[in-house]
């Protein structure tokens, strides 16, 4: 099916220092409703993949197709428009703090609409329309007036959220969503990401720290150790062996 | 048994002889410098009685020019206004250009260094220039002031963004957002009301130099209040002063006001 939203990265390869990879020939593919963890100790570049896949980090070699279209030979104002098919969620959530939060959820639509019309806040109907759907959808319709940062750790998150869902993305890209939140808070992120990404059927990546979790709420485990792919499969299957290799070590495991 | 301890591990703060060295020359050097410019107990005295004198002149206050207090008044006002205004204008885009966060760093070198040549020179120097270059009256004064507008608005504006977090930028440049619309939903929000604040000070600044550069010349009550001190016209000299008093203070009032509204 041509239509299906999906992301591809092919051998990709990403060095600081020539001769030293981050990331060595990473290769996989996600498509349609599929949510994929990405877990790996701190510093393996879980957060640098995820950077290279809308090239805010540039990769040294390989290729990254989101829905077919390779985002790696773009730049400039093409690299730009091809940005608005990836959304992105942060740890930090990086919202514009002193803007309203209905402000932060239309800044999802800055790809669109000329910075002329964002200045003026005169965005199309539809895009008001579908921002006020999504907030009324992820609870925080009372406070679409309010400055962001008003709201707690979790509304901030699901703001952000928001922001990138309004991009209409074909690729959710999520790095470690739920390491600045409480363990409940965390939860209810993961549901909201999962949910949307289910409804909507856009292929989510999600760097995250927290095995239980990923395993709780994805259908795929990608774990990466000293820049490669060391496990692919599925959350059932991966076993304390895999994460003795993915992270090292066992005596934390027990 | 305390004591043993502390004798074990000597004094408990470290002495910096080189700290306490360095007070004594400052010191040392003040009462030199002091010495070798003549500046005596005995002259302070003295000055002290000429003050007095000077303050008697003073009074009654003289508001019998009204008229030409007010029309300077005026001027002078214009002139802050107006550099302020043009000033303020040009420190945006030079600030944000001036930016190492955001700019690359052979843009950066040319507006920091155009900063730098606004701040070298006291605007009594700028306006000196300006004289000299279109002529007496407010032009100069309009002149000299926007370029300490721009040296003063724009190095803090600059050093402001440079402070930003980036976070959000990054958020935006990821939506596929264009430089712009970054810098207005990115970068603005985060430095207006500071900018805001700058603007605010520099304006009274503006205000207060905008009736010294009329001493040279540029226009403004600065001119007059030369006058009147060089024909020992001391009470008209009063009345120009309160006035200023009074403008700055205005001035002053009307800031906070502008800053509560950009809270």
């Amino acid at each position: 099916m041509a239509s299906t939203r999906s992301i591809r990265v092919e051998n990709l390869v990403k060095e600081y220092t020539a001769g030293k990879p981050v990331l060595n020939d990473i290769s996989f593919t996600v498509s349609g409703k599929a949510s994929v963890a990405i877990i790996g100790p701190s510093g393996t570049g879980k957060s640098t993949l995820i950077r290279c896949v809308n090239k805010l980090i540039p990769p040294t070699a390989g290729n990254v197709y989101v829905s077919d279209e390779n985002i790696t030979e773009l730049s400039g104002k093409a690299l730009r428009q091809a940005r608005r098919k990836i959304g992105m969620v942060f740890q930090e959530f990086n919202l514009v703090e002193r803007l309203s939060v209905m402000e932060n959820v239309l800044s999802g639509r800055l790809g669109y609409v000329s910075p002329w019309r964002a200045w003026l806040r005169k965005y199309p109907q539809q895009d008001i329309d579908r921002a006020f759907e999504l907030l009324e959808s992820i609870g925080l319709i009372d406070f679409f007036r309010q400055r962001a940062d008003s709201l707690s750790g979790g509304q901030r998150q699901r703001v952000g959220i928001a922001r990138a869902i309004m991009q209409e993305p074909h690729v959710l890209l999520a790095d470690e969503p739920t390491s600045s939140l409480d363990p409940k808070t965390s939860v209810e992120i993961m549901e909201l990401l999962v949910a949307l990404s289910e409804e909507r059927g856009i292929p989510l990546i999600i760097n995250i720290h927290d095995v239980e979790l990923a395993k709780r709420f994805t259908s795929r485990v990608i774990g990466l150790s000293k820049g490669g792919i060391v496990y692919d499969g599925s959350p059932s299957a991966l076993t304390n062996e895999h994460l003795k290799e993915i992270y090292g070590g066992e005596d934390w495991l027990q | 048994m305390s004591a043993a301890v502390s004798q074990k591990y000597g004094p408990p703060f470290k002495t910096n002889w080189w700290v306490r060295a360095g007070w004594t020359l400052a010191f040392l050097y003040a009462l030199y410098a002091a010495n070798y410019l003549d500046v005596s107990w005995v002259r302070f005295i003295q000055g002290l009685g000429n003050g007095g004198q000077f303050l008697s002149e003073m009074v009654p206050i003289d508001f019998s020019r009204w008229k030409l207090l007010v029309e300077n008044l005026i001027e002078t006002i214009e002139i802050a206004i107006i550099a302020s205004a043009f000033g303020v204008f040009f420190s945006l885009p030079i600030g944000l250009l001036a930016a190492r966060n955001l700019m690359p760093s052979w843009v950066t070198w040319v507006f920091r260094t155009f900063i730098a040549l606004c701040r070298s020179f006291h605007p009594v120097i700028f306006a000196i220039l300006f004289v000299k270059a279109v002529g007496f009256g407010p032009l100069a004064g309009i002149l000299t002031l926007i370029f300490a507008s721009i040296g003063f608005i724009g190095k803090l504006f600059a050093e402001a963004i440079e402070e930003i977090s980036l976070k959000p930028i990054e958020a935006l440049r990821a939506s596929g957002a264009p430089f712009i619309s970054v810098i207005l939903y990115g970068v603005l929000p985060q430095v207006l009301n500071r900018f805001i604040g700058f603007s605010s000070y520099q304006f009274d600044a503006n205000l207060r130099n905008s009736t010294m550069v009329g001493i040279v010349g540029a226009g403004g009550i600065g001119g007059t209040l030369f006058a009147a001190f060089q024909r020992f016209d001391y009470d008209f000299l009063a009345t120009i002063l309160i006035s200023i008093i009074a403008l700055v203070m205005v001035s002053e009032f009307i800031s906070v006001q502008i800053k509560k509204v950009f809270q």
